[in-house]
């Protein structure tokens, strides 16, 4: 009854959104308001109906209401109740739904919050939202129902939404369990973040399309949708950080990034989300690139898509894809028609979206911006051919190719290095105009500081040449993002008089956006460092050892003391866990206790690694085998990863960045206006 | 041309490498015994295969029993004295191109490795051409004169005009 009930409010939420889009677009083309509000209240009764779908699922997930197919696919009864509920989104059905859940809580955010201001565009974006949920819900709907249930037909077991003639509802004793990587607790926030990320793109995508069709090109919809598209760049860069190290802690290969299929799925909206967010600011502060704006938002959008559908097509089978359904070729329309759609939209408004301004100096603020943007969209090219040309080959000459790290690292390498020079410099140049001498006069102490640390690496840690430029460039972004809070503030220091952390503290509260950008800028050379550090001086181990016995790698020697398995059975998991004992050059440290859980309902493995954490590096040990009889041996496997934790750290710095610069601002009337420049009024200083 | 002369310690080198496997392989089982290939000589050639099973893993990470026995035999492989040449080879016949991290660069596979930069460098072309037209001086009536400021000054840009001004000011 409750599965049919769930089903019964997910089908009334499908026509409540085809009405939503329906009302809306007649209520546009006959210019009748009444209409247009029935579909914006259509539209608000979306979220609190998919709410109740959900929470009809969510229910089923946590009693082990078994007889439901998704629920035994995902859940057993020996998973705790939190990750029951979580396994909402561990499973293809569910996902899709949260999908559309999220969708319909963003597009009444936005109906609800300034609909008289946005007037004009929001039906438009009602429209947009509801052919996404559309597709979204009728996903669930037709192919991949999370209320299908078991029968019994002639002693045949077939799942079916309906009841087939003469069939009894069949309850398996337990579940299947959810895929034990999936039970961690990074798994638990990482889809959510990375959802939240897609689907907050659909909002700046859905107000673009809307300046396109009421012909409103000029900057409203940038300025409108400029803070939804920070949060969306946030949820996805904390989704992918979360990712990488969840896929740190466990998949226990001592990484956090491989280069995956799936993994790059998601990396590629973070890449014109990012692109996006930089040549937006040249259309606010020039006027230019408003076609090129519409592309990447368009682009960003189709890859959020893409990416959804990469990962739950089973197109591709990898570490991520525990998914395999028939809703490939739909995704695949889906993608194809909206961009022909956005395309063709873009091409109708072509000459009236022509910029304003003319380029100055190939130095200029918006120059060096667009070669940011070459670079983003260079790496984009590189992933996008490296994720597609297996499938091609497949599909053109019938062989399986693998494209691996190798190919990715050689291609994308310089242009992220590329992308660190512009960080150091862009941001010194002016919009309009630079020379080289105003850039030169600006730069040169932070680049002669980074030559400085740089050689003093090269004689005290490494000779290695990728790694030193890619130093002297993390240094160089560090040294003249610093210059520029320090110029600012003592700017205001000399002409207000106020102490160091005060002048910095209202010079970054004038400028949110400006100085959280810059925090950003830092966090993500200290990330390149941890990054630089694994990629290039990662070293590895791997022995079998007795009781006693050690294994030794650069500072740190391991030393085997003893092993246990046991089971536990209320989580129907058993646990082999090693201790040993971890000397760095000598001298003893602590323990460490790398182990494997194997767990029985999904029959599978899962390696935790021990973990010591230092700023220097982090040693990384897996439990690889162990002799089950006598006891005494077993089979271990060691990294250092220099460097590592710096990638942790600057994760979180960029959050506080993110967060700074996207923090509403007071609203604008109720600052007091003190706008008189006149070069010797003191008064009317900039840092005021 | 004159070949460049070996100098005499490489002489010794063949020499005794080819003793070496020549010993190597007349005491094959004896000699594997005693020198059995380390995991990590084992690994740093699974690290460069892909499970050909598990795909998007690398052999030398991958959890399955499969991988393990595929580890197992590139043990095997180098106790028998073969290189890592001949290994990855016996792999790719056995698996097909998709055990290797790259795809080889041959035929249709060369499209994995031009296209990148074909369309990178097609990008860089149309930016540059582009700047080009751009900074071209528009029509004399378009320029009102040396600090025109084109487009609405924001505030941002006011801010800081006014902040560069106040760092001129100060020295």
């Amino acid at each position: 009854m409750l599965a049919e009930f769930g089903f019964g409010v997910l089908l009334i939420s499908f026509i409540t959104t085809i009405y939503s889009g329906l009302a809306a677009f007649y209520g546009v083309q006959n210019k009748s308001s009444a209409l247009v509000e029935s579909a914006r209240r259509a539209q608000l009764l979306i979220f609190p109906l998919l709410s109740i779908a959900a929470g009809v699922l969510i229910y089923m997930l946590v009693n082990n209401r078994f007889d439901v197919a998704f629920v035994y696919e995902v859940t057993s009864k020996s998973m705790p109740t939190y990750l029951k509920v979580t396994a909402w989104w561990g499973g293809q059905a569910g996902s899709l739904m949260f999908w559309a859940w999220l969708l319909a809580a963003f597009t009444s955010a936005v109906t609800l919050r300034k609909w008289d201001r946005d007037l004009e565009f929001l039906p438009w974006v009602i429209i947009v939202s509801a052919v996404t949920l559309t597709f979204f819900i009728g996903m669930n709907i037709f192919f991949e129902n999370p209320f299908t249930r078991f029968w019994t037909v002639n002693g045949q077991v077939i799942p079916s939404m309906f009841p087939p003639a003469g069939a009894e509802v069949f309850t398996p004793q337990d579940g299947n369990g959810l895929n034990p990587l999936l039970r961690h607790p990074g798994m638990v926030i990482h889809p959510p973040m990375l959802y939240l990320g897609f689907v907050s793109y659909v909002i700046p995508y859905s107000f673009a399309i809307a300046a396109l069709i009421t012909g409103r090109t000029d900057d409203r919809w940038t300025r409108i949708t400029r803070r939804w598209s920070l949060w969306a760049w946030l949820f996805l860069s904390l989704g992918l950080v979360l990712g990488g190290r969840w896929a740190y802690d466990v998949l226990g290969w001592g990484g956090y990034w491989g280069w995956d299929p799936v993994e790059i799925a998601a990396f590629m909206p973070w890449l014109t989300g990012t692109a996006f967010l930089h040549s937006v600011m040249i259309q606010e502060k020039r006027g230019m690139l408003k076609h090129w704006n519409m592309i990447l938002i368009i682009l960003t959008y189709a890859l959020v898509v893409f990416g959804t559908f990469l990962t739950r097509s089973g197109v591709l089978s990898s570490v991520h894809s525990f998914a395999n359904s028939p809703i490939g070729p739909f995704f695949m329309g889906y993608v194809a028609l909206t961009l022909v759609v956005s395309v063709a939209l873009l091409i109708k408004r072509w000459p009236e979206l022509r910029g304003e301004t003319e380029m100055k100096s190939m130095l200029s603020r918006e120059a060096l911006f667009l070669l940011n943007n070459l670079l983003f969209m260079g790496i984009l090219v590189v992933c996008f051919w490296g994720v597609i040309s297996p499938l091609a080959s497949e599909l053109f000459t019938g062989t399986k190719i693998t494209v691996g790290p190798p190919y990715y690292e050689r291609a994308t390498g310089p242009l992220f290095a590329g992308l660190l020079f512009l960080m150091a410099v862009a941001p010194l140049s002016a919009w309009g105009h630079s020379t080289i001498q105003t850039l030169g006069r600006a730069l040169w102490k932070s680049a002669a500081v980074a030559a400085v640390i740089t050689v003093l690496l090269a004689i005290f840690y490494t000779q290695n040449g990728y790694a030193l430029v890619g130093f002297f460039l993390i240094a160089f972004v560090i040294s003249a993002t610093t210059h520029e809070f320090w110029r600012g503030a003592s700017a205001r220091m000399s002409v207000q008089k106020e102490n160091f952390f005060t002048a910095l503290g209202r010079l970054m509260g004038r400028n949110k956006r400006r100085y959280g950008g810059y925090i950003i800028h830092i966090s993500m050379a200290l990330m390149a460092i941890g990054i630089l550090g694994i990629e290039i001086f990662q070293m590895e181990t791997q022995g079998t050892i007795a009781a006693g016995e050690s294994l030794e790698l650069a500072e740190y020697r391991v030393e085997y003391r003893e092993l246990a398995s046991w089971d536990d059975f209320d989580s129907g998991v058993n646990y082999t866990r090693s201790v040993v004992d971890i000397y760095e050059n000598g001298i003893f440290i602590g323990q460490l206790f790398p182990r494997i859980d194997y767990y029985y309902d999904s029959q599978q493995n899962m390696t935790i690694p021990g973990q010591h954490a230092t700023f220097r590096d982090d040693l990384y040990i897996l439990l690889v085998d162990w002799q089950p009889v006598s006891n005494n041996g077993a089979t271990f496997k060691i990294y250092v990863n220099p460097l590592v934790n710096w990638l942790w750290i600057g994760s979180f710095t960029f959050l506080f960045g993110l967060i700074f610069a996207a923090w509403p601002d007071k609203d604008p009337a109720d600052e007091p206006v003190r706008r008189k420049v006149s070069h010797g009024n003191k008064q009317a200083s900039a840092a005021d | 041309m004159k070949t460049k002369k070996l100098p005499i310690t490489s002489y010794w080198l063949i020499t005794l490498t080819i003793v070496l496997v020549l010993a190597g392989l007349h005491y094959k089982t004896a000699f594997a015994q005693d020198t059995a290939p380390t995991d990590d000589e084992v690994n740093a050639i699974a690290k460069q295969l892909f499970c050909p099973v598990c795909e998007n893993t690398p052999l030398d990470v991958c959890p399955t029993e499969a991988c393990r026995q595929w580890r197992e035999l590139i043990r095997q492989m180098l106790a028998e004295g073969k290189s890592e040449q001949e290994i990855k080879d016996y792999f790719v016949a056995n698996y097909g191109a998709r055990v290797l991290a790259e795809p080889p660069r041959t035929g249709f596979n060369w499209l994995v490795y031009i296209v990148p930069p074909v369309l990178i460098l097609a990008g860089a072309f149309i930016l540059f051409s582009a700047f080009k037209e751009w900074t071209k001086p528009r029509n004399a009536e378009a320029g009102t004169g040396q600090d025109d400021e084109a487009g609405v000054p924001s505030s941002d840009d006011e801010y800081i005009r006014r902040l560069e001004e106040e760092l001129k000011n100060r020295k």
